[in-house]
C-alpha cells in the first residue's frame, strides 16, 4: 500500500466519523465537532511548524490562542461610547509611557559604564517612569470601568468586520512570541519551555483581571459574526422557502446553514495555511530548518544563523496559533478568559501533533481532527463507560456517585496515557515524516 | 518611635513571615526540580503534580486519622500522616520511573524528549489526583491555628499593630530548616550522597569509578518524592489543597531553581527566597507601613500596591526573564547542558 493511499484511508476514516456522530447526535452537533476540529487542525499546524520543523518546545500555546481571542474582541466589538474620551487615551498614553520608560532604561544601561552609578540611574528611571505610569493609568482605568459596568465597562473594539481579527490575532501572538523568543531562544531548550509556560499563564491572568481590556471574568459576549444570524435567516422568506424545498424546517436549516458557512471559511484558512506550510517544508528554507533541527552544530558550521532562524519559525508558529484562537472566539461568539486551561489548549494540541506525526503537515492536520473528535466524544463515552461500570453498584452508594462525578477527569487521564503510549511505541505518529 | 515599631510589626506580619513560609515551600520544591535536573538531566514538568499527589495521599490519611480520633494535640494531624504521604509518593515516582522514564534513559534520548514525556506524566497525574480527590479545595488543617495570635500580641506589647504567627508558618519554616540540613548532610557527608554529586558532576567518570547509575537514579527519585510531598503538604496546610494550584506552582518553582542555577541545591534555596520575597513585596499594599513611617501630612491615600495580587505569577516570570537575559546560568552558576 503506497503512502498516499494509506493517508487517504486515514483521512477518510476520520471524516466518516462526522456522519456517524450526526446519526446519534444530529447534524448540528456533528458540524460543530467538525468546525472545532478544523480549528484544532490549524493550531496543530502551528505547533508542527515549531516542533516538527525546528524542534522548538513551546508549552504556551494557550496564551497565543487567548491572544487571538482577544483580537476578535478588539477588532470586532463596537466601540463603547464615551470610553475613549473617559480614559481610553489615558490608558494608551500610559502604556506608551511605560514602554518608553523601559526603552530609555535599556538605552541608558547600554550607554553608561558598568558600576553603581549605572545601576542607580537605571533604577531611578524605572521608579520615576513607574510612578508617572501608574499616576496616569489608574484613574483612566477607573473611568473606563465605571461606564455601565454591567454591560460594558471596557474600551470595546474597533467595530470592524470580525474576519479582520484573524490576521490581527496572528500579529498579536507573533508580538508575544517575539518577546519570548528574544530572551529564551539561543539558551538551553528547557528554558524556552518554562518561559512559554509562564507567558501563557500571564496572558490569561491579564485577560482575567484587566477589565478595561477584555471585561475580565465578566466575559465579552455577542462578538459579531462573519456569517448571518440564524434568527435573520428564519425571518427571511426566501430562505424558508428554499429550506422547505429540501424538506427541512427553517430552524434546523438555519443552524446547519450557518455552521456550513463557518465550515467553509475555516476549511479555506486551513487549506491556505496547509499549502503554505507544505511549500515552506519543501523549499530550501524548510530543508535548512530540518537540518538545524537534526544537527545544530553542523548547521551553524555551514553558516546558518541558528538563533535567528529559530526566532523566525517560533514567531510564525505562534502566529498561526493566534489565528486559530481568533477563529475560535469568532465561532463561539464570546471571549471567556476563565475557560482557557493549559490542559485543553496547550497539552491537547501537543497530543494532536505527536499522534498525527510530527514533522508532517498532513499528519498534524489529521491529528488535529482526530484528537479533537476523541476529546469531544470522550466526555459522553466516558460517562457511559462509568455508568456501565457502576451499573452493578447499589444506587446512592458514595463510590458510585464519586465515580460518575469523576468521569469528566477520566479523559485527561486517557489522553495523557495515549500520549505516553504513542511516544513510546510509535514516536513518529500516524503519518510519519518523509 | 512607637510608629516605627508599629511599622516594623506590620511589615513582619504581612511581608516577612508570609514570605519566609512561602520561600521555604518554594525552596523545597525547587530542590526537587534541581536534583532531578542535576542527576537525570531534564526539567521535570511533573514536579508540581508530584507534589499534589504526595499531598493528596497525606490528606486522605489525615482524614482517616481524624475519623479515628487520632490527633497530635496542638499540631496538625497532617504531620502524622506525612510519612505515609511520602511513602505513597515514593511508590508513585518509582513506578513512573520504571514504566516511563527508564526506557528513554536506556535510549539516551534528548533532554527535550524527557521534558515532553514528563508533560505526559503531568497530565496523567493531574487526572489521577482529580479523579481520586476531585478538583475542589480540600481542608485538612486542624490543631491550634496560631502560635501567637494578633490579639495576644497586641495585649502583650501594647502596640496598635498585631503580629500573627500561624502554626503552619512556624511548622513550614522549621521543617524546611530540618529537611535542608538533612539533605546537605546526606549530599556532603555520606557515601551515597557523594556518589550522587559525582554522578551529577561527570557521568562518565562516575561510571568508571564503579558507581551504579540505576541506584543513584533511584535514590534521587526517593529524595525528590520526599521533598515534593513535604513541600506539597506544607503549602496545602498554609494555603489550602487544590490540585490545580500545584500545576501553577510550577512557574515560581522553576523560576527559583533557575534563578539559583539549575542543578545547584544551594542556589535552589536562595532562589526560592528571592522569588518569594519579590512576589510578596511587589504585590503587598504598602499603605499601612508607609502611613506609620512618613509624617501624617504625607500619608498616602492609595494602596501603594505595585501590582495586584492576581499578577503574582508575573513577578516570578519577570525575574526569570531578567536572570535569563543577564546571567543564564543563575546566581550560583548552575550547569548548562
Amino acid at each position: 500500500m503506497s503512502v498516499s493511499v494509506k493517508n487517504l484511508i486515514l483521512f477518510a476514516v476520520v471524516f466518516a466519523m462526522i456522519p456517524l456522530i450526526a446519526q446519534f447526535q444530529g447534524w448540528n452537533a456533528a458540524l460543530f465537532v467538525l468546525n472545532m476540529g478544523l480549528i484544532s487542525a490549524i493550531m496543530a499546524l502551528g505547533v508542527n511548524l515549531q516542533w516538527g520543523f525546528a524542534g522548538l518546545f513551546n508549552v504556551g500555546i494557550m496564551g497565543f490562542v487567548a491572544l487571538g481571542g482577544l483580537a476578535a474582541v478588539l477588532v470586532g466589538m463596537p466601540v463603547t461610547p464615551g470610553a475613549w474620551q473617559a480614559g481610553g487615551f489615558g490608558i494608551v498614553a500610559s502604556l506608551f509611557l511605560g514602554a518608553l520608560t523601559i526603552g530609555i532604561a535599556i538605552i541608558v544601561a547600554g550607554r553608561m559604564a558598568k558600576g553603581w552609578t549605572r545601576s542607580l540611574a537605571v533604577f531611578g528611571i524605572l521608579v520615576v517612569g513607574f510612578l508617572v505610569y501608574r499616576g496616569l493609568f489608574d484613574p483612566s482605568v477607573e473611568a473606563v470601568e465605571s461606564i455601565e459596568p454591567a454591560l460594558t465597562g471596557y474600551l470595546g473594539g474597533l467595530g470592524l468586520p470580525v474576519i479582520l481579527a484573524w490576521p490581527v490575532g496572528g500579529l498579536l501572538a507573533a508580538g508575544a512570541a517575539w518577546i519570548i523568543g528574544k530572551t529564551a531562544l539561543g539558551l538551553r531548550s528547557d528554558y524556552l519551555a518554562i518561559a512559554t509556560l509562564g507567558i501563557a499563564e500571564i496572558i490569561i491572568a491579564i485577560l482575567k483581571n484587566e477589565d478595561w481590556l477584555s471585561r475580565g471574568v465578566k466575559n465579552v459576549v455577542g462578538v459579531p459574526r462573519p456569517v448571518p444570524y440564524e434568527i435573520n435567516l428564519q425571518n427571511d422568506p426566501v430562505f424558508v422557502e428554499r429550506a422547505a424545498g429540501f424538506g427541512v424546517d427553517a430552524v434546523t436549516a438555519s443552524t446547519i446553514y450557518v455552521k456550513l458557512l463557518y465550515c467553509g471559511l475555516f476549511a479555506f484558512v486551513l487549506v491556505l495555511l496547509l499549502w503554505l506550510a507544505q511549500q515552506a517544508l519543501n523549499s530550501p528554507w524548510g530543508r535548512m530548518m530540518r537540518a538545524i533541527r537534526d544537527n545544530e552544530v553542523a548547521a551553524e558550521a555551514m553558516g546558518k544563523d541558528v538563533t535567528a532562524r529559530h526566532l523566525q519559525v517560533f514567531i510564525l508558529g505562534s502566529a498561526i496559533c493566534g489565528i486559530a484562537g481568533a477563529m475560535m472566539t469568532t465561532l463561539d461568539g464570546q471571549l471567556t478568559p476563565g475557560t482557557y486551561q493549559p490542559l485543553r489548549f496547550t497539552f491537547l494540541v501537543w497530543v494532536m501533533v505527536i499522534v498525527g506525526g510530527s514533522g508532517n503537515n498532513l499528519g498534524a492536520v489529521l491529528g488535529g481532527l482526530l484528537i479533537y473528535l476523541m476529546w469531544d466524544q470522550g466526555e459522553t463515552i466516558g460517562l457511559q463507560v462509568m455508568e456501565w461500570i457502576t451499573a452493578g453498584m447499589p444506587d446512592g452508594s458514595g463510590v458510585k456517585a464519586h465515580l460518575i462525578e469523576s468521569a469528566a477527569h477520566m479523559r485527561l487521564l486517557t489522553i495523557g496515557v495515549l500520549l505516553l503510549l504513542v511516544l513510546r511505541f510509535s514516536p513518529r505518529g500516524l503519518i510519519p515524516e518523509r | 518611635m512607637m510608629d516605627l515599631l508599629n511599622a516594623i510589626v506590620a511589615l513582619s506580619n504581612f511581608v516577612i513571615i508570609p514570605a519566609m513560609a512561602y520561600g521555604s515551600q518554594l525552596a523545597l520544591g525547587a530542590l526537587g526540580v534541581t536534583l532531578i535536573y542535576g542527576i537525570l538531566r531534564f526539567s521535570n514538568f511533573a514536579h508540581g503534580d508530584t507534589m499534589a499527589f504526595g499531598a493528596m495521599v497525606t490528606v486522605l490519611v489525615t482524614w482517616l486519622f481524624q475519623s479515628w480520633g487520632v490527633s497530635l494535640g496542638p499540631l496538625p494531624t497532617a504531620l502524622l500522616a506525612l510519612p505515609f504521604g511520602i511513602l505513597g509518593c515514593m511508590a508513585l515516582v518509582l513506578t513512573t520511573d520504571r514504566v516511563v522514564y527508564r526506557f528513554y534513559r536506556a535510549q539516551k534520548a534528548k533532554p527535550v524528549i524527557f521534558v515532553i514525556v514528563s508533560l505526559g506524566v503531568t497530565f496523567v497525574l493531574n487526572g489521577l489526583v482529580r479523579f481520586i480527590i476531585g478538583p475542589d479545595d480540600q481542608r485538612f488543617l486542624d490543631g491550634e491555628r496560631f502560635i501567637i495570635s494578633a490579639r495576644t500580641f497586641r495585649e502583650m506589647t501594647g502596640l496598635r499593630e498585631g503580629l500573627a504567627f500561624k502554626t503552619t508558618q512556624g511548622i513550614t519554616i522549621l521543617t524546611a530548616v530540618i529537611v535542608v540540613a538533612l539533605l546537605f548532610w546526606f549530599l556532603n557527608r555520606t557515601r551515597t550522597g557523594k556518589s550522587m554529586r559525582a554522578y551529577s558532576d561527570n557521568e562518565d567518570l562516575a561510571l568508571l569509578s564503579g558507581i551504579n547509575p540505576e541506584r543513584v537514579v533511584m535514590i534521587t527519585w526517593l529524595i525528590v518524592a520526599g521533598l515534593a510531598t513535604i513541600a506539597g503538604v506544607l503549602y496545602g496546610l498554609d494555603k489550602s489543597f487544590k490540585p490545580f494550584t500545584y500545576f501553577q506552582l510550577l512557574l515560581p518553582i522553576f523560576a527559583s531553581a533557575i534563578v539559583g542555577g539549575l542543578g545547584n541545591p544551594l542556589g535552589a534555596i536562595a532562589g526560592g527566597f528571592v522569588i518569594a520575597f519579590s512576589e510578596v513585596t511587589v504585590t503587598y499594599a504598602w499603605k499601612k507601613v508607609v502611613t506609620y513611617v512618613v509624617p501624617e501630612s504625607m500619608a498616602p491615600d492609595t494602596l501603594v500596591q505595585l501590582l495586584s495580587t492576581d499578577y503574582k505569577l508575573a513577578v516570578s516570570f519577570v525575574i526569570l526573564l531578567i536572570v535569563l537575559l543577564v546571567k543564564p546560568t543563575g546566581l550560583f552558576s548552575g550547569k548548562a547542558v
